[in-house]
């Protein structure tokens, strides 16, 4: 028993849990822009991490007839495609719904990730339906398995840092504090003479494309991807968690409940294998139990998360309703 | 042609009953609570569930497991009311709508740990519909609108008849104006646990018995209900049984009209991207409901 949890934390420690940690990380600095500086409450995320997915696998695979593609171009053009496609899906979704309040946003956006889902599910022209894309080319691909994995996370942490230092600079800039003003109090945005929905809807592309390139490089690190992925579990709700618990408006934060989060649900798995085979689909419920049970407790006990916001723009006080 | 469009109607019906007895709950509860509760859905799923707990603990019929399922999920509604909802209730009520999304998961997980991830069914075996005029309709389809029916009714009398259905009303319209005129709060919103929750323990029996029961029986209705809840206005329980039925019927004739003029093509797997689209559009163009009602 004990032997297998000091297996399991060693486990914790390897490239490729690492890896996808680190991409969760990615969409969670996404949500982080919406949420965390802005007050959108997208619950659509599996949308844009989908259309990133799928943008890349579609341009970079080569031919199939199976689904649309057969582009076979570089990695790095399938990336570039995953953030222009998210982030024109969202420009799309953001001019119908940017005005909504946010409980209304809320249901509208999980509506429309449903709706994206529903499609790749069933247009199998497009994407396969439910078998999904596979063989999507991996940067590494002449590697052998471990150190593939050590050089995707060592791209995925480089994503990530780069990404957390812009919008970082972003957030302090006057760009973000606009975010955060209409996030306080619309009314006074506004009285102050910013154009409130141009600033929403900027922020809400610009996280939905970050979210794009999460799901790009998610496709390109796991090689296979299905409409199941991106069902609200794992295409949304995981995200959330991690960045309530990590601290929502704090980069740092919504990077470290990333790897909390995927932490405690890879730990969790090394668990299981003490089990018997035939209680596997309960053990896996139990888990995601623990995940819902973690996000009440933080709403609960420590609603800011772990890493609060930084008040650190002229003693600006949060206002509590 | 017209008796396959009024076949088509008839299955509206019959899931605009089901989306309704959700409707209800999330209605008054978006009234009474300020928040968009995530978790509807599946509590409808855990009420059927303990419904067929019943009926396999004991051999009983689904007739009479009906009241133990609905007991058991209003004792689930209230046990997380009391544990996470009420102590989140002085937050904005967007925190409270991210913890029932929470609650949404451990729910739906609690069931697929205690039932597992197979498909199953109340009672097994193939009766053949009632026919009348060339239509179609199965006995438990029939109970289900009858059930509906009746529950529609009594909750109906319990609204315009005792003081406290009147208390309620009044605080879904307006809780601040129900506040101070010394309505007891902590009563209402413990009624409209109790009320919202054997709602959704009924529908969820409903739509087990018209289709089958799987973990994710009712967090595929969800959307549905709140575009039902949304169309017929935040707060107004009869709204909320009208946008159910323009819900139904338009997700059932949205699928099956095409094929009634003679395309080749069908929307069929998109019948919960109906309801999905009728939702967002109901949001941009009259969030306020099609009756009308506070937003």
């Amino acid at each position: 028993m004990l032997e297998l949890v000091g297996t399991s934390l060693v486990y914790l420690l390897d490239p490729f849990v690492l890896a996808f940690a680190g991409i969760y990380a990615i969409m969670a600095l996404g949500l982080n822009v919406q949420w965390g500086y802005t007050g959108q409450f997208n619950i659509g995320v599996a949308g844009f991490f989908a259309a990133g997915a799928y943008t890349s696998a579609i341009l970079t695979t080569a031919a199939a007839d199976n689904h649309l593609g057969g582009f076979a171009l570089p990695i790095i053009v399938g990336l570039a495609g995953a953030v222009v496609v998210s982030g024109l899906l969202a420009l799309l979704i953001g001019l119908i719904t940017i005005r909504l309040r946010e409980d209304y946003l809320a249901i509208a956006s999980i509506g429309l990730a449903e709706i994206i889902r529903l499609t790749l599910k069933n247009e199998d022209w497009l994407s396969n339906g439910t078998r999904g894309v596979f063989a999507i080319p991996h940067p590494f691909q002449g590697m052998d398995a471990s150190s593939r994995n050590l050089a995707f996370f060592l791209l995925v942490a480089a994503v990530l840092i780069v990404l957390y230092l812009l919008l970082e600079r972003a957030r302090r800039a006057p760009w973000g504090r606009v975010l955060r003003a209409l996030r306080e109090r619309e009314t006074a945005a506004q009285a102050a003479g910013k154009n409130v929905d141009r600033f929403r809807l900027e922020a809400f592309v610009l996280g939905s494309a970050v979210m794009g390139l999460g799901g790009g490089l998610y496709a390109h690190f796991a090689g296979f991807i299905s409409p199941e992925v991106f069902e609200p579990m794992f295409g949304t709700f995981i995200i959330w968690v991690m960045l309530i618990v990590g601290g929502a408006g704090n980069g740092k934060g919504a990077i470290l409940g990333a790897f909390l989060i995927w932490w405690l649900y890879t730990f969790t798995t090394g668990l299981i294998t003490l089990a018997p085979v035939k209680y596997a689909t309960q053990l896996g419920a139990l888990r995601v139990m623990l995940i819902g049970a973690v996000l009440i407790a933080i709403l609960l006990w420590r609603p800011d998360g772990l890493l609060p916001e930084s008040r650190d723009v002229g003693g600006e006080k949060k206002r509590k309703e | 042609m017209l008796t396959d469009i009024l076949q088509l109607l008839i299955y509206g019906v019959i899931l605009g009953s089901v989306i309704a007895l959700g409707a209800i709950g999330v209605s008054l509860i978006f009234g009474i609570l300020r928040f968009a509760h995530f978790a509807h859905g599946d509590l409808m799923t855990a009420g059927a569930y303990f419904a067929l707990f019943f009926m396999t603990a004991t051999g009983a019929s689904i007739w009479l497991a009906f009241p133990f399922a609905v007991l058991a999920a209003i004792a689930v509604a209230l046990a997380f009311d009391r544990i996470v909802y009420r102590r989140l209730r002085r937050t904005r009520p967007v925190i409270l709508l991210i913890a029932s999304i929470g609650v949404a998961f451990i729910l739906r997980n609690a069931v697929l740990a205690v039932w597992g991830p197979d498909i199953t069914v109340y009672e097994s075996g193939i009766k053949p519909p009632i026919r009348f005029a060339g239509l179609r309709i199965k006995e438990d389809q029939l109970a289900i609108i009858i059930g509906a029916v009746v529950l529609v009714v009594l909750l109906s009398l319990f609204l315009q008849r005792t003081r406290m259905g009147k208390a309620m009303r009044a605080m879904a319209d307006d809780p601040d104006l129900a506040r101070i005129t010394g309505i007891d709060t902590d009563r209402v919103i413990l009624w409209t646990w109790v009320i919202g929750a054997g709602l959704a323990a009924a529908g969820g029996v409903f739509l087990a018995l018209d289709t089958r029961l799987q973990p994710t029986l009712g967090w595929d209705i969800l959307l549905a209900i709140f575009a039902a809840t949304i169309l017929g206005g935040i707060g107004k329980p009869y709204g909320a049984i009208v946008g159910a039925m323009v819900v139904g019927i338009s997700a059932e004739l949205g699928a099956g009209l095409p094929g009634v003029f003679g395309a080749d093509w069908s929307l069929t797997a998109y019948k919960p991207a109906i309801t999905f689209a009728l939702m967002i559009a109901m949001l941009l163009w009259r969030p306020q409901g099609l009756i009308g009602g506070r937003t």
